[in-house]
């Protein structure tokens, strides 16, 4: 895994407040947490310098406690670099990469439109995925979200 | 000049889920176009959250009918690495297989699809007479033409029998016959190379920057593939090219899917041949350790996603899915604009959506008096074929050689 310890010693030289000894390294899959008030400059970085030239998508959990969003960007060795950046469950509002990746549209408008989170810099427009006529304050990923045509007692 | 806006869709054939474009036209060039998609949202990833992981498998497998392996084979790697286990070999090879027969029908079915889109029926006839080959094929082996639920966690649930060996390899003889004889009417057929030179441009760098992937991506020079980059099951040990090509345009996607024909077929012999005996499947507990996995697989159309987190139940915390026509879809917008609304099925159809729709409608609206005229898919086509016999370009008078087959 020389190529995946690469990628984290670059990043480690780069970034000092970046704490790479606790990234879960495997074959091909690195997953680091990242500061919030790095983040954007690490993933440029790893664009940029790292050659990880594609985003594979933005997945957005609710942990209960707080948000995490995890980006997962891939470049031509097949290493899949998750980036993880975490953010509180009250008023959560997150910077938009689209600077950086410009195809990253309908990734950051699901995270938008699925847990609720303001993501800025984004442009106005339909939301995505929901239907248009989805009351706004409902966001069926968020875990305290239950259906309401959820398997009933007839 | 005046400014038309067309809205496409949202009931719209060109794409498995509905979607919706809206057409800014300047006579007959697009100016500007924005997607809306979304409408045919199921909640899955939600709907995940409350299933065990093997109820999953089969859940996941209906995120798409043409593509129901490659999204099953990525879910369940997930789940086997959250799990700790390793899948004997032999059923690598048959979810190779598998895999690489759905790639076969997939292709043929869009091969098709772009011979009726430009009004080439022929060939849109015989791709899809031949795709029967391998239907028949998924049939035997899997007991469906799609939604095979060959996988299972831990392995695969059937086995690949003597007989069937040689009943996919008489197949693979009469389509590798068929597909060269493709390959000769999309590479030296005149009129089909004039009609889709040139048409839905996108640069390398464009590709690159806005995320494309698969066919869409390869057809730009860009020599990425799962298979080969990431690769999973057994296909580092396999032989086979990554078919790229420098067009860049529909008729590089053309070429790039009717050349990587030839690769799945190269790579189903290899299975065949090189499959070992032994055990199907392992035994994976119900309950997964907590955790998290992401597992990519070059399903037909371009890279699939699939990330799992455990959290020690027999459910899953998350699931997430990134399908390809997703990441392919910032890069219609590009392809469209500044190209004849003429062009814009035949683009739309060359990144490979799924075809399920039903109601078709376009509505032509003039911006300046207000007029609407209303067109159906059909409607659209017609005018794009005819648009083009005007120009000199008409498919419906190439002469296709008789079919030996």
């Amino acid at each position: 895994m020389e190529k995946e310890m690469l990628v984290l010693s670059r990043l480690s030289e780069k970034f000092s407040s970046l704490d790479t000894s606790k990234a879960a390294v495997s074959l091909r899959r690195i997953f680091l947490h990242v500061p919030s008030g790095i983040f954007m400059d690490v993933l440029r970085f790893a664009q940029e310098a790292l050659d990880f030239y594609h985003l594979c998508t933005i997945t957005g959990l609710d942990t209960g406690t707080e948000y995490e969003f995890i980006y997962h960007i891939s470049n031509h060795d097949g290493i899949v670099l998750n980036l993880k950046l975490f953010a509180p469950r009250e008023d959560s509002v997150i910077a938009s990469i689209l600077p950086i990746y410009p195809g990253a549209t309908f990734y950051e408008l699901e995270l938008q439109g699925l847990l609720g989170v303001k993501v800025e810099g984004l442009p106005e427009g339909r939301q995505y995925p929901l239907p248009d006529n989805w009351p706004k304050d409902q966001h069926p990923l968020r875990k305290d979200w239950v259906p309401d045509t959820a398997v009933k007692e007839r | 000049m005046g400014k038309f806006v067309v809205p496409l869709g949202p009931q719209h054939p060109a794409l498995e889920e509905p979607e919706s474009f809206s057409l800014l036209l300047e006579g007959e060039r697009v100016a500007a176009a924005a997607i809306a998609i979304g409408y045919n949202h199921r909640g899955m990833e939600k709907a995940a959250e409350s299933r065990t992981y093997m109820q999953n498998v089969y859940l996941l497998e209906r995120i798409c009918g043409i593509c129901s392996h490659a999204h099953s084979t990525c879910y369940v790697q997930t789940v086997e690495t959250l799990a700790g286990v390793e899948i004997p070999r032999r059923a690598q090879y048959i979810r190779i297989l598998i895999g690489e027969l759905e790639r076969i029908h997939s292709h043929l079915l869009w091969l098709g699809i772009a011979g009726h889109e430009i009004g080439f029926m022929t060939l849109f006839m015989y791709a899809w007479k031949d795709r029967e080959i391998v239907m028949d094929i998924l049939e035997m082996l899997t007991g469906n033409r799609v939604n095979y639920g060959m996988n299972t966690l831990g392995g695969v649930r059937r086995d690949i029998l003597p007989e069937h060996r040689q009943k996919i390899e008489e197949a693979l003889d009469i389509l590798e016959e068929r597909v060269k004889y493709y390959k000769n009417v999309v590479l030296e057929e005149q009129t089909v190379v004039m009609r889709l030179s040139g048409v839905g441009k996108l640069s390398k760098d464009e590709a690159l920057r806005l995320g494309a992937v698969g066919p869409v991506l390869r057809s730009c020079g860009v020599a990425s593939d799962i298979r080969r980059d990431d690769p999973y099951g057994v296909f580092a040990d396999l032989d086979f090219k990554v078919i790229t090509d420098d067009h860049a345009d529909v008729f590089g996607r053309t070429v790039v899917r009717v050349l990587e024909l030839l690769e799945s077929c190269k790579i189903i012999r290899q299975v065949l041949q090189e499959m070992p005996d032994g055990p199907l499947s392992v035994r994976v507990p119900n309950r997964i350790p907590a955790g998290e996995a992401i597992s990519r697989v070059e399903a037909p159309r371009g890279a699939d996603i699939h990330y799992t987190r455990s959290n020690g139940t027999d459910k899953p915390e998350r699931v997430k899915v990134r399908a390809p026509t997703l990441a392919n879809m910032p890069t219609i917008t590009q392809m469209i604009e500044g190209g004849y609304l003429a062009d814009v099925p035949i683009i739309i159809a060359a990144i490979d959506p799924c075809f399920s729709c039903t109601d078709r409608m376009i509505r032509v609206k003039d911006s300046s008096s207000g007029k609407e005229d209303l067109y159906d898919w059909d409607g659209l086509r017609k005018f794009s074929i005819d648009w083009y016999a005007k120009q000199g370009v008409d498919l419906k008078a190439i002469r296709a050689g008789r079919r030996e087959v």
